[in-house]
């Protein structure tokens, strides 16, 4: 073996090692390098306690209310398993939207809401003209009904 | 194959060829980007649900692809030079960083710009985007460790180690929209999956890819030329080249 070849040895080895190193580490961090938690793991118990975290899914379809000062709203966020009211005073992104994603930070209070403190929206990573986004929810809606109507269509 | 390639690792032969290649970079890259931006900012249609703030798209995702792209291109000049003992692969590796440092400084930039209207918050600390703030440490670090060692071979290899263990970083980046719950989305074109974006919105993003690319090349060749000038300056070969006539001091 060349001392050409052991030195290109030893940075592979090198580089190999640490892969494997960081995989480890970052598998051990798994749970705390999530951004937010999901509905489902707000009702197993899986959140902290007392202090605040963020939640993450989809806006429940017509759960959006708001109260007659126009600031609070109320809505369900939802992984289309479980679901989880939430409290928010203040403004709203422009893409928070019914069946949009959203993430908000905040406290689980006594009664199971959430009240948010902040509410970010999180969007998809489709990009699309208005009519062939259009189209393509009329085709999906009418695909839907011919198959079943108690199917729950969940988008990607 | 009549040329002999390795020729090309010696810097004084390097020097010259890269000067030629750099006009042809130039033109290429303003091309590529002058008709990217057009399509993007012109023709490309408006998205469905982000109305038109999602046009910074053309700047960020190129951006974003090049800060990565750059630092593995870096890493394996660094590893090159260490395992060859090749001077100009260190040269190179020390080329690429401040382009790859602003590339990322970019794609940061743009990303607050566009998170701000579309999510409702300049900056989050999810994994994304922290990972990316990251890569932009690991470029600040490579240079530092460069300029703060005088001796150069140790310069060389000090930033060398740290550029390639940082490598590690990278595919961090790429799948932390896939390994964790984060706000950023997840990605919009991918080697497997084809694509989720419209067919103009695509051709525009790789078109400005290329530009950026391109211009990557022009802009590190002619930053690698600075870097031989001065790194050669006290050989015989470019005595001529880079030192002024000398001027007679009265």
């Amino acid at each position: 073996m060349t001392s050409r070849q052991k030195r290109f040895g030893f940075i592979g080895l090198g580089l190999v090692v640490l892969g494997v190193a960081t995989a480890l580490i970052l598998n051990a961090f798994q749970s705390n390098l999530v951004f937010f938690f999901t509905p489902t793991q707000v009702s197993s118990g899986e959140v902290p306690k007392g202090r605040s975290f963020r939640i993450g899914g989809m806006v429940e379809d017509r759960s959006l209310t708001r109260e007659g000062d126009g600031l609070t709203v109320h809505f369900v966020v939802t992984d289309t398993a479980k679901r989880v009211p939430v409290t928010y005073k203040g403004i709203l992104p422009d893409l928070f939207k019914e069946g949009k994603g959203v993430v908000a930070q905040g406290q689980l209070v006594a009664d199971g809401t959430f009240v948010a403190s902040e509410v970010l929206a999180k969007h998809d990573e489709n990009y699309l003209p208005p009519e062939a986004a259009e189209a393509m929810a009329k085709a999906k809606a009418a695909g839907a009904q011919a198959q079943s109507s108690s199917t729950l269509v969940v988008q990607p | 194959m009549g040329i002999n390639w390795l020729k090309y690792s010696a810097p004084q032969a390097f020097y010259p060829l890269a000067g030629k290649l750099i006009p042809w970079f130039s033109i290429v890259a303003a091309l590529a980007i002058a008709v990217g931006l057009y399509i993007g900012l012109l023709v490309a249609p408006t998205d469905f649900q982000q109305g038109e703030s999602y046009r910074i798209i053309f700047v960020h995702v190129p951006a974003a692809w090049m800060s990565m792209f750059l630092y593995v291109v870096m890493a394996l000049w660094a590893g090159f030079g260490m395992g060859l003992n090749a001077r100009l692969s260190f040269m190179m590796a020390q080329a690429i960083a401040p382009t790859g440092a602003m590339f990322t400084f970019l794609a940061l930039l743009t990303g607050a710009m566009w998170g701000k209207p579309t999510w409702g918050a300049w900056w989050v600390w999810d994994a994304r985007l922290t990972s990316e703030l990251i890569l932009l440490f690991q470029y600040a670090g490579v240079m530092l460790l460069r300029t703060s060692i005088d001796d150069l071979r140790r310069a060389d290899r000090a930033s060398g180690v740290f550029a390639l263990v940082g490598v590690v970083n990278v595919p961090i980046i790429y799948f932390s929209v896939k390994w964790w719950n984060t706000l950023h989305q997840g990605a919009s074109v991918s080697m497997t999956g084809g694509s989720k974006m419209a067919a103009t919105m695509l051709t525009a993003m790789l078109l400005m890819t290329f530009g950026f690319w391109m211009y990557s090349m022009a802009v590190i060749l002619s930053r690698s030329r600075c870097v031989i000038l001065e790194r050669e300056q006290l050989l015989s070969w470019n005595k001529s080249a880079s030192t002024p006539e000398p001027v007679e001091v009265r």
